[in-house]
């Protein structure tokens, strides 16, 4: 894959959320004439939209990353700036101490890449809550200020949660960017080794599928078969669950639908793949998302397209609100099929 | 009428073909739900037959569909391309083989 930049750095239209919804339901003719998500919701008795129990709290701690992923939704690269500063952190400590959520789940960007990200894990695990780090891998041979992170994670008991889009380099190469396979391997050895992924450490190793372009993924649990087959044979690797998620038609990733031609035909799919098993429990209903200038949002998703969250008293971390929160209704779009198509599809992987 | 015989957007159309025999179709579209449900042969073994196959009875709209299939079935494209090699053994072997039946007749008739 040839270097890319961020959608940001190149002047694209897509950057602005409010484009690429237009684009997702209004493009074409084709695109007009699909069912809406509200009405889909509707139809499965979801109507409003309402969370139910909040379970865990997503941080985002920037954009800024080592990478630059074709897909990637939150349109990061090295070339963006923006990240959570100490002050935002420690609000959301204040707003932590007071939830009876017991996970926080780490993601950027590169969240490593914060200056301030230790510290924050420290402070979050101090609290009693677990620590979900989405780590692309790669980070941790990016610098050598960041080659022990395996054993702070270990430390604290972070989970690791990585992608990897396959086990072999050239879908995740050309997905990911060159050399990234082999960075990802070396990586994965390098948690292994201080006990991420293996038998009896309690220390949990997960990693993320995503399709290679403009289809589905595969059933999970095969595919957690393949994977720990092929990358223990090829690469003597372990590590505990395989979580399949489908490509969201936002950023970078509609970005390449519209240039391969693909965006119809996938939100067609998309569409057609409404599952309504799938659509009680995504992740939206039990998490909160928190943007790098501490806003909230419904999920990290939306928070790319920055819609804001429906509950106008409540929208950042300063106003902080639970009860105003739990009343809102979710702010629901096209985009929302890629979450219910299929077995469904969030952070955790599958949903049915 | 479209000046072509092949149109992508056709394929979508296959379960329209009950339009014309509404008894036949459906016991044809159950019949085929079922022999690629998972079974003795996987799901994905099935559809990597079915992707060798289309090759060899050179069929683009199962083409079409059985490559997005073996893709969404979380197969890689050495995988894909092994299944049409096996087509294309079975086709060039089965050309072959016959000329055991020409090589007889030509003993046959030959001094
Ligand atoms: S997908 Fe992850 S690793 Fe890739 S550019 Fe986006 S944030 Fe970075
Ligand atoms: S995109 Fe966000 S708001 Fe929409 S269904 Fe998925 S998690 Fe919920």
């Amino acid at each position: 894959m040839k270097n890319l930049k961020s959608l940001v750095s190149r002047g694209s239209e897509l950057v602005h959320g409010a484009t690429q919804l237009t684009h997702l339901g209004q493009a074409t003719e084709r695109l007009r004439g699909l069912p809406r998500f509200t009405e889909k919701l509707k139809s499965s008795s979801l109507s409003p939209f309402k969370p139910l129990q909040l379970e865990i709290f997503q941080i985002n701690l920037g954009k800024m990353c080592n990478q630059t992923c074709r897909h990637c939704h939150v349109d990061a690269g090295p070339d963006r700036r923006e990240i959570m500063t100490r002050e935002t952190m420690q609000l959301c400590l204040d707003v932590l101490q007071n939830l009876p959520v017991k996970t926080v789940d780490l993601t950027g960007g590169a969240p490593e890449m914060n200056p301030n990200f230790r510290w924050f894990v420290e402070e979050i695990t101090r609290q009693g809550k677990t620590v979900i780090d989405r780590c692309n891998l790669t980070i941790l041979l990016a610098h050598e200020k960041y080659r022990d992170l395996p054993e702070f994670f270990a430390r604290h008991r972070v989970k690791v949660v990585s992608s990897l889009p396959y086990y072999q380099k050239g879908f995740t190469d050309r997905q990911r960017g060159d050399g990234v396979f082999e960075r990802s391997i070396r990586a994965l050895k390098m948690l292994n080794e201080v006990g991420y992924g293996k038998e009896g450490t309690s220390l949990e190793l997960d990693l993320v599928f995503n399709p290679n372009g403009a289809f589905l993924p595969a059933a999970q649990a095969s595919l957690q078969n393949d994977f720990k087959r092929e990358l223990k044979q090829l690469f003597d690797i372990e590590f505990n669950q395989l979580y399949a998620i489908t490509n969201m038609p936002i950023s970078r990733f509609l970005e390449y639908l519209v240039t391969s031609g693909n965006l119809e035909a996938y939100m067609e799919k998309l569409v057609q793949s409404y599952n309504p098993a799938a659509a009680p429990g995504v992740m939206c209903r039990n998490t909160l998302s928190i943007s790098w200038d501490g806003k909230i949002f419904d999920c990290d998703f939306n928070q790319m397209l920055d819609l804001a969250v429906g509950c106008a008293k409540s929208r950042h971390l300063s106003q902080f609100n639970l009860a105003e929160l739990s009343e809102r209704e979710i702010q629901v779009d096209q985009h929302c099929f890629g979450c219910t198509a299929g077995s469904g599809s969030s952070c955790g992987g599958t949903l049915t | 009428m479209s000046k072509s015989y092949y149109q992508p957007e056709d394929l979508k159309k296959f379960p329209q073909i009950t339009e014309f025999s509404e008894k036949l179709g459906n016991k044809f579209f159950d019949y085929y739900s079922e022999v690629f449900a998972e079974g003795a042969l996987t799901a994905r073994e099935k559809s990597l037959i079915a992707l060798a196959v289309a090759h060899a009875v050179q069929c683009a709209y199962c083409i079409d569909a059985y490559t997005t299939d073996t893709l969404e079935k979380g197969c890689n494209e050495q995988q894909m391309m092994e299944a049409v090699h096996v087509a294309a053994a079975i086709r060039g072997g089965s050309t072959l083989v016959h000329s055991v039946q020409m090589m007889n007749k030509a003993k046959e008739i030959s001094m």
